[in-house]
């Protein structure tokens, strides 16, 4: 097979599950004619037609409202937000109406929130976010945050099969910038199982998205200084794969975790939280964390690549945490 | 406030003082009630005041776990338009709708059960008062808190139902103060350019909390909300309930031939404080007498006896069934065990199959491929200039051709592996 963009991959995902189910429906801003403002949506409606491929008015709170009412229903709606940045406007729909609706009257909300996210694009303060903690921060939401076209394309399917809602992190800097051949056939990739994307002994480095790209980079620097370590994709954050970081934890004795969200109240502290928790007596080393920084995403190419984790810097910090 | 002869309009701006109906047409004519649909509307009313106070009772021995709000004057919005819907409309409630819910077929038990938090009643203790919904039977969606959410979803199940060929109606209720959230602006817009089949029932009871409907909105009429989205409107006197079922069933009706959506502002009054804790000091006296004299339920009592519609044994017939089912209903719920600690942890994910599959009312071949419709669902014909009606040249129809399978992988402007990814972080420290 051709190898195929990471948006491309999300893309197929889209026509395949709508092709196998009428259930399945997308609704968005400028997602029909135009195909959505990173064509992921290109082709959908020319395929199914004005009655599954739905351009809404500029409000995301009547979106996922609307997508919510429409699973009700049972049908599965598959929301694109423009920017993940976008997501602040319909909070409360989010986190009060669609992710308490199970737990408190036994209603599932099987939907799918798309969001094109993520900085390195120069996208500046409203378009290159990285929200995924609010919404770890409440119950009853699951989140994707995928990293290979392979994995994007199966938890993407996964994600539409699945009966909770589930906020599905598409990282613009991938969009267009990485390929892989995908399975002729269909395949999902299971929710909530994180990816060993590098085997190691020396430490764990854990970490998502565009960063696992950069993790990993880091650790074929690391292997030439004769520091090996293990790399951790988590792939889903909600639910979160503990075991199989906990394990690696128990292996290398060491981890850094390194995430693109900005530091405060990042999943770095909740990994931490974790280990002390589950593997305290295994750490022989300070938990270490690489994350952008504690301010909102600069727009100047200079700014962001400051605010920004580097290469250079998990190498570094990895290097440090291996001398213990 | 500004200095006069500037450009900058006044404020507060003047009240928008309307006539009567502001233009809008009367009710239209539906059929007269049958002699059962007016004394179904009273028992629905009776029972609705009936088992309000009953909890009013419940509260004052301690027995409502938490606040407890109350509908007294507004029982004939509540019943007159929920009585408005077929078995297989939806609805949505808000807290003071426990009318709508009784006619849409809830037992009282019910709503005594989720105001004393019971493991017996629907969401088992989970949520209280009217936050509660069936989504098989009754279809029923539970409200939250936050005011306003309820009108997108609801639009969302307007769209949903029409999307699968059930020929429904989707309803659910605001308040004069909810009609000022984005919600309820974003919703309401949604549903007009859908033309999705969703009545908007404004409950103007003229207070929001403390605040008088003035202070919220200023507007004579609330329903002129309507107008900035081209959105169907009516008002009714929300305390003549023959009157606002007539007024819904014109509006469901409506929603149901695929004219869009309706909103129907009710004028009536909250005669109570917002919740039991509230004295409702800064509701003028005045106020409650004015609206004491047009009780919802002497006035339907008037209209029966005036119509001879009943009689007193009628009347002692129906009093007597809801005093039956309230009082089994409430020993029901008193004798009902609080939920097992346990159950906290559970329920925040659905971890079985889904509990509800789409129900198909029309061929699944019209919206799959090749069945589905790709002729374009509107066109820009209008340039949009000031002067409205103008023609612009040539026919500027977007074309679609139907696409048998997933076209080819779009060109991607970057070549290359994974790893060429890490390459925007290298050397640059
Ligand atoms: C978005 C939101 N803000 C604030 C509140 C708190 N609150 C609950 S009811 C209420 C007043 C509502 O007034 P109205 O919409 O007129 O309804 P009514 O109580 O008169 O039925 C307020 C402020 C809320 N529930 N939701
Ligand atoms: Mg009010």
């Amino acid at each position: 097979m051709e190898p195929v963009t990471f948006l491309e991959a999300i893309r197929q995902a889209l026509f395949e599950e709508m092709d196998r189910d009428p259930a399945v429906i997308c609704i968005g801003e400028d997602i029909s004619v135009y195909g959505g403002a990173f064509k992921v949506t290109a082709g959908l409606l020319e395929r199914f037609g004005w009655e599954r491929v739905i351009d809404t008015p500029i409000s995301e709170t009547a979106i996922i409202g609307a997508a919510c009412g429409m699973s009700y229903l049972g049908l599965r709606p598959v929301v694109e937000l423009q920017f993940v940045d976008f997501i602040a406007c319909c909070f409360n729909q989010l986190t009060n109406f669609v992710a308490k609706s199970n737990y408190r009257w036994g209603a599932p909300v099987p939907m799918v929130v798309r969001a094109p996210s993520g900085g390195g694009v120069h996208g500046g303060p409203f378009h290159s976010g990285n929200p995924e903690m609010y919404f770890m921060h409440t119950p009853g939401l699951k989140i994707v945050y995928p990293s290979t076209p392979y994995d994007a394309k199966g938890l993407m399917k996964a994600a539409i099969r699945d009966n909770n809602p589930v906020l599905f992190f598409e990282h613009k800097f991938l969009y267009r910038r990485i390929k892989e051949a995908l399975p002729a056939e269909d395949y999902v990739v299971p929710l909530g199982q994180a990816m060993v994307r590098r085997k190691g002994s020396d430490l764990t480095i854990v970490s998502y998205a565009a960063m696992a790209h950069t993790s990993l980079e880091a650790a074929a620097e690391l292997a030439k200084e004769g520091i090996e370590a293990e790399v951790i994709d988590l792939r889903t954050l909600v639910p979160l794969d503990q075991e199989t970081i906990v394990n690696s934890v128990k292996k290398t004795n060491k981890i850094l975790i390194v995430h693109e969200d900005t530091r405060t109240g990042g999943i770095a502290g909740e990994i931490a939280a974790i280990l002390n928790e589950q593997a305290f007596e295994h750490l022989d080393g300070p938990i270490t964390r690489v994350t952008a920084l504690d301010t909102p995403v600069p727009y100047s190419p200079p700014l962001e690549e400051r605010f920004l984790p580097q290469l250079a810097d998990i190498v570094r910090a990895a290097r440090d945490l291996a001398r213990f | 406030m500004f200095p006069k002869n500037t450009l900058r309009p006044a404020w507060p701006p003047p009240m928008h003082n309307t006539a009567k109906n502001n233009g809008r047409a009367k009710v239209t004519a539906s059929p007269a009630l049958t002699r059962e649909q007016h004394l179904d509307l009273y028992f629905f009313m009776a029972l609705n005041r009936a088992v309000e106070e009953a909890m009013v009772r419940l509260f004052r021995q301690n027995k409502i776990v938490g606040g407890l709000y109350s509908s007294l004057g507004q029982e004939a919005v509540s019943v007159g338009t929920a009585y408005a819907l077929e078995k297989r409309d939806w609805m949505a409630p808000m807290i003071r709708n426990i009318g709508s819910l009784l006619v849409k077929g809830v037992p009282p038990r019910d709503i005594f059960t989720q105001h004393m938090a019971r493991y017996t009643s629907p969401t088992k203790g989970k949520d209280g008062t009217s936050h509660f919904g069936d989504l098989k039977n009754l279809h029923i969606v539970s409200p939250i808190s936050m005011l306003g959410d309820l009108i997108p979803v609801m639009t969302g199940v307007a769209m949903a139902g029409r999307y699968l060929g059930q020929k429904i109606v989707a309803m659910t209720w605001i308040g004069d103060g909810g009609s000022s959230t984005g919600a309820f602006h974003e919703g309401l817009n949604l549903a007009a350019v859908q033309r999705a089949p969703l009545v908007l029932v404004l409950e103007n009871n003229q207070w929001a909390y403390s605040t008088p409907v003035s202070r919220q909105v200023p507007l004579r009429d609330l329903a002129d909300r309507a107008r900035a989205y081209g959105v169907h409107s009516a008002i009714v006197d929300g305390n003549d309930v023959a009157a606002v079922y007539q007024t819904a069933k014109a509006a469901v009706d409506r929603c149901r031939a695929g004219q869009g959506p309706v909103l129907i502002e009710a004028k009536t009054m909250r005669m109570r404080g917002h919740a039991q804790h509230d004295p409702a000091e800064y509701v003028p006296q005045g106020m409650f007498e004015y609206w004491k004299a047009r009780d919802p339920i002497e006035r339907c009592e008037k209209f029966l006896t005036a119509n001879k519609l009943w009689d007193a044994k009628t009347k002692s017939e129906i009093h007597a069934r809801i005093d039956g089912l309230i009082k089994a209903d409430l020993e029901f719920a008193e004798n009902s065990p609080l939920p097992p600690p346990e159950l906290a942890e559970q329920g925040v994910y659905c971890e079985g199959p889904l509990c509800l599959e789409p129900r198909w009312e029309r061929p699944i071949a019209e919206v799959t491929p090749p069945g589905c419709s790709v002729q374009a669902a509107w066109k820009v014909s209008d340039p949009g200039s000031i002067e409205a009606g103008q023609a612009m040249p040539g026919a500027p129809l977007a074309k679609f051709t139907r696409m048998e399978k997933t076209p080819a992988a779009p060109r991607s402007p970057a070549k290359g592996s994974t790893k060429k990814i890490a390459a925007r972080s290298k050397g640059r420290r």
